[in-house]
This record gives structure tokens, sequence and C-alpha cells, in this order.
């Protein structure tokens, strides 16, 4: 299982190519907002970058918040995304600590499935894929 | 958005209302220049005055824009306040695709509004605020208010002017994002008459993805292109600044007010200098994987207790070259200092550097005193060049108020006109020959973009008239149609027309993909037609004398050649 990390986004230029990349493939459509990262200023374009992108919680809060199932707990961290059982109540945006899942106009939701479709149209290496080590249940265990 | 036709939002400032227009035209004025073009003609004044308030500025983006790299222009277009004729300036930033994403082709402001104001812009708003207490502002100053009461950060552009617009300078810019402008020929002041201190565009619509297959395989194409071959190197390692040495090794640098073409000194300002002195990072402007755009930084020590402050100004060839060689400054940091000011005053830093540089010889000629210039300008001193620069941007005086209007408009007053550094406007860096002298001087926008005179110069050393001309025209007529689209110039050797055609034709235009040729000579012709119905003639273009007293590496100037 692995996670989108961006351990080098000090080098980010701000040419949004994760973002437009994210909305084109993963979700198939022409936007800089219904990605799963997002890049703005940190306080001016003098200062740099932050890009916003699920950072892989376990337990995830917004997975506790959805009242339908639409979000549910990902092995590793981060959410399944069943976009079918959303009924765009927006209460995953609001249990997010880090403004992490976008709600468009029209309601449905956006957020980050680690897929790392991204990570190849980053000029500047800024992102990566993590493996994450899951541990062992009692189960496997014995 | 893929349309059929154009949708522009007309904001009209003396009402305080705005009106979503669709106009028919894709197929023949494509967007970007032709568009703009097309607008100027339906709500452009061509026989009255540009500071008329019912004259439009318009923003203009192409059927691309937003769909491939490095599509990433605005195309801004007005009478300008230099010439009192039609003209265009295009600058990247997050402008393009903040209107994309605002769900418009075109913005078209008109009218002015009571007090000064800024308009604010997105797919479902529009709002025009009151910001009386900005007046006389900066451009930084400014910039950081607005940051925090507008909304969108991150995917919204800002455009403001700083106290040169205000003041009605014909070299006053209008400020993209901090690091990109909307430069020459004096835009920043066509605002300035509407009271619109700023334009705020935040880019919050959606579109639907492109089902053709082959579109996701072409963007990946022309990315790997544009990132992963040497085709763009030149643009995201030293910069446009790496030009500084070439042209200074063959002659074709201009030094001193153009009074040289080539110093020894400029390996204390190459493009080699700047990287390891004083480059801090890259930017890039939204939807260019690129990352052209060098950030330099400047530190100052303004208390002998090891106080300082700390600058950050974004450079390029044009401004080391109007700022440090054409005015003898061959210092980084004293380069970076007088565009930092260039910057906040929202001056043009090429015609602002040009006109300072024409400032000094007049001063070394005994044609102005200190009664005018206020400060001694000597070539070389910095300090002297900063004081300037903010009165020139201030418009603190009689003289600076002239000058602010043109080189040539002060050398009419003063004395100089033959060594003021004009060609249609204050010239570019490119002291390469003849075919660029003429070809800035008629260009469409007297810009060393609007052909590749200077590269042809630097290829030829004959003197085929018939062939210069051929070129010109065959090359303009293919950047009309990049600056339709709109692309970057600096992609002009990815998108070529094959390619340019393939990205039409996978997004859903295959009528433009089939007649690019003809487009392009459509929108030439359309951009030169809006041009000379305000009042263009090419009988009065006329070149200095100093430029035919330029020694380059082909050696002397020939007048002969150059007036043919």
């Amino acid at each position: 299982m692995k996670k989108l990390i961006a351990p080098r986004i000090d080098r980010c230029i701000g040419c949004h190519s994760c973002s437009l990349t994210c909305a084109r493939l993963v979700h198939k459509q022409i936007s800089w907002d219904t990605a799963g990262i997002r890049i703005k200023s940190s306080g001016g374009l003098t200062t740099g970058f932050q890009a916003n992108y699920c950072l892989a919680c376990d337990p995830a809060p917004c997975a506790a918040a959805c009242p339908t199932g639409a979000f549910s707990q990902r092995k590793g961290g981060g959410v399944i995304v069943k976009k079918k059982l959303c009924i765009h109540c927006g209460d995953c945006v609001t249990a997010c600590p880090i403004d992490a899942v976008f709600q468009d106009h029209y309601g449905p939701v956006y957020v980050c499935i680690h897929c790392g479709r991204c990570v190849d149209f980053c000029p500047h290496d800024c992102l990566e894929m993590e493996e994450v080590k899951i541990p062992a249940t009692t189960e496997e265990i014995s | 958005m893929i349309r059929n036709h154009f949708r522009i939002l007309v904001v009209n400032l003396s009402s305080g209302k705005g009106q979503i227009v669709q106009l028919d035209g894709r197929n023949s004025e494509a967007g970007g220049s032709g568009l703009a073009a097309l607008l100027f003609n339906k709500y452009g004044l061509p026989e009255h005055p540009w500071n008329d308030t019912r004259q439009p500025i318009i923003f203009a983006i192409g059927p691309l824009t937003g769909y491939f790299p490095l599509m990433s222009k605005t195309v801004c277009s007005f009478k300008s306040p230099y010439h009192d004729q039609y003209t265009e300036s295009h600058a990247g930033g997050r402008s393009a695709l903040s209107l994309f994403f605002a769900n418009l082709d075109a913005l078209v402001i008109t009218g002015k509004a009571k007090q000064l104001c800024y308009v604010s812009v997105s797919s479902r708003s529009l709002d025009i605020k009151n910001v009386s207490f900005m007046k006389g502002m900066t451009v930084d100053e400014s910039g950081k208010i607005l940051r925090n009461i507008s909304k969108g950060s991150g995917h919204r552009t800002t455009l403001r002017i700083g106290p040169a617009g205000e003041n009605g300078s014909a070299m006053a810019n209008i400020n993209v994002d901090t690091y990109r402008h909307f430069g020459r020929l004096g835009g920043g002041a066509v605002l300035g008459v509407k009271n619109c201190k700023a334009i705020l565009i935040h880019g919050d619509a959606i579109f639907p993805g492109i089902e053709n297959k082959e579109y996701n395989k072409l963007f990946e194409k022309v990315y790997q292109q544009v990132t992963a071959t040497d085709m763009m190197k030149k643009y995201h390692n030293l910069g446009t600044p790496a030009n500084l040495q070439g042209l200074n090794d063959i002659k074709s640098l201009p030094w001193r007010n153009l009074q040289a073409t080539s110093d020894p000194a400029i390996g204390a300002i190459n493009g080699e200098r700047f990287a390891k002195d004083n480059l801090l990072r890259n930017s890039a402007c939204s939807g260019c994987p690129v990352g052209c755009i060098h950030v330099g930084y400047v530190r100052e020590m303004f208390d002998a207790n090891h106080r300082y402050i700390f600058k950050q100004v974004s450079y390029d060839y044009e401004m080391i070259f109007s700022l440090g060689t054409m005015l003898g400054v061959t210092e980084t940091h004293a380069v970076l200092s007088i565009l930092d000011l260039m910057e906040k005053t929202g001056l043009d830093a090429m015609s602002g550097g040009v006109a300072l540089a024409w400032a000094t010889e007049a001063t070394e000629k005994g044609l102005i005193s200190e009664q005018e210039s206020k400060v001694k300008l000597s070539f070389g001193d910095s300090e002297a060049y900063q004081l300037a620069t903010k009165m020139l941007g201030n418009g603190a005086n009689d003289f600076y108020r002239l000058l602010g209007q043109g080189t040539l408009r002060a050398a009419a007053e003063y004395g100089g006109i033959d060594f003021a550094c004009v060609l249609g406007q204050e010239m570019a860096g490119y002291a390469t020959g003849e075919v660029f002298f003429a070809a800035q001087s008629l260009g469409f926008r007297h810009s060393h973009l609007d052909t590749g005179a200077y590269t042809y110069d630097q290829k030829h050393s004959d003197q085929d008239i018939e062939g210069a001309v051929d070129f010109l025209i065959s090359d303009e007529a293919g950047r009309a149609v990049m600056t339709s689209m709109v692309s970057c110039l600096f992609a002009r050797g990815v998108y070529k027309e094959e390619l340019l055609a393939d990205c039409l034709h996978s997004i859903g235009y295959p009528e433009l993909a089939a007649g690019l040729d003809p487009l392009g000579k459509h929108i030439q012709k359309l951009r030169w037609q809006t041009r000379i119905a305000t009042g263009f003639t090419p009988e009065g273009t006329t070149i200095p004398k100093r430029f035919f007293k330029v020694k380059t590496w082909k050696g002397a100037i020939d007048s002969e050649y150059l007036n043919s």
C-alpha cells in the first residue's frame, strides 16, 4: 500500500500541473479545484507554495464523519471513495482538519485517493509515492 | 470551455454593471489576438483618444488555454497612451487560467468608476468595490491588501497598477501576480483613467473532461517535449539572461544608451553571474511546467547594526539590458534594486531604463541639468537611477512627466532626438542589425517578439531586402496564430503548425485545425487594419541617427539597407 507524499514541496514552482493532471486523468474534468491535490501560495507568491492534499490519516476523521459510507477507512491511511454512496452533505469537508477535501458548487466532493497519477507530471520532482507499513492484524499473526 | 462562440463579460465602470455577451467568430478569429481585435472593432472608438473613458481595455484568451502546457498567456489590447493607436501587450502568471476558469473567453472593461475601485470577477460573481484608500499605493502594497481582502488563493490572478498608471504615464504597466506584466505601451494608464486600481479574477469553474482518448496522449507528448527534452532548457536554466554574454560577444548588446555594443564588464552582470549571486528560485505561470520565471534577491542593510531588508525581484534579459548595460550599471544587486523600484511604481522596466539612458546622455551633453532631473544622472550611478526611477514613476515634475510620455516627447522639448533609442517605442535589447531595427520600428507591438528579426540578423550577413521582408511577413502571421491560441512564444519551437492542428482537433475544433495558415494571415490583416484605423502610418516611422552609427559583428550599419 502506498500513499502520496510531498517531501520536496519547497521546490514547487506553482505550475499547477499536478492539480490539472488529477482533475483530467482521475476525475475526468478540466479544473483547478476538482483535484486531490491543490496548490496555493503560502502567503503570497514571494513566499513559495504549499500543497493541499490528503495526509492519509488513520483513523481518518472524514471517514468517521461520513454518514453514508461513501468515505471508508483505507488500510495504510486515507479513504476509499464510493461516489455512488455520496449524498453531498459536505460533512467530510468539515471534518478534515487540513482542508484536503474539496466540494464543488453542485455538491460532489473530491479527495486524494493516493493513486499517484500526479507524480509524473511534477517537473521538479516534488511528489512521490511512499510505501506504507501496515501493522499485521491479530488474525494474521495467529 | 469548448464552444463554437465566444463568451465575453463586458463591465461598464460608469454604470457599475456587467453584461455577458455571446459573439460568433471562433473559426475566423480563434481567440487571443484575433478575438481582441474583433472586440476592439466592436467596442473601441478608433477616432477618439486613448483616454476617452468609453474606450475598452480587453483581456482575451484562446481555444487551447487550459488544455495544453504553455498555453498560459493572455492578450491585453487597448488604445495606447504612447502613440494613441491600437496595440496589444501579453502576459502570463495566473491570468490566462483564471480567465479560463472564470468561464470567459475575454473580459472587456469600459467606462470610468466614480472613485478608485477594483473589479472582482469569478464564474459566478461580479463585484466592483471602492478602494479609494489605495490611491498612490505601490504595486506591492496594493497586492498585499488585495490578497487579504479577496478569496481564491492559488486560483486567482491579481492585475494591478502603481502610481505610474494612476498618473497617466505612457510607460505604466499592469502588474500580473507580482512577477509578470502587461508591460509595454501604457496599459496601466488606460486602467488609471478608468479609476481602476486592480482586477481580480478567481477561476472557480469546473468543465467536463475531453472524452477523445487522443487528447490525453497528445497532452502527455507535449508535456514530455517541454520537460524531458532540451527544447526548453534555455528558458529554465539561466533563462533569457543567458543571451547577455552571447550578444555582447557578437557586438549586439546595447551599452550606455547604445554608445557601444560590447563591453568587457559583461562578466559582472551576465546570466551566469545573476544565477550564481542572486538567483533565489524559479517560478511558473499556471499551466506551464517550464518555470522560466527567475526570482532574484537583494539584501539591503538599512541600519548600521546589521538590520536588513530583503527583496525578491524577477529578472529577465530585457531588464538587465535596460537597467544594467544601457545605464552602465555593472553590479547585479544594483540592477535588481533599480528594477525593484520600477516594479513598485508600476513602470515598464524596459521603457523606463531606456528613457533614463537617454536622460543620462542628455545630461552629459548639457541638454538637461539637475534642475530638470533633480539628481545628477551619470552612467553607472545606480543610487541616482533609483531616485530617478521613483520620480519617473511618480511624475515628480514637468520633466519626468514628459519623459514618462516617451523619450521622443522629452527629446522634442529638450533636444537629443538623434540619440533617443526609440524604435516605435523604447528599444528592446538587440543591436543585431538593420532587419531588427526596421522590424521593431514597424512591428505591430514594437516588440522584439513581433517577429524573429533579431535572430534573422544573427544568421544573415547578406542584404536580401526581399528575402528579409518575406521572412518578416510570414513569421508575423505564424506568431499571430500562436498569440491567438494563446501560447507563450517561448514554445514556438514546440508548437509547430502540425502540432497545433493536432491539439485543436483533439479537443473538438476541427475547422480551426484545418485552416491555420489562412487563420494567421486573416488575424495579421485584422490586427493591422485595426491599428491603421486608429492612425498608424508606416511613413510616419523614423529611426533616430544613433541606430545608423551602430557597429555589430557584421560591421557598421548600412544606412541604405536600413532605409530600404
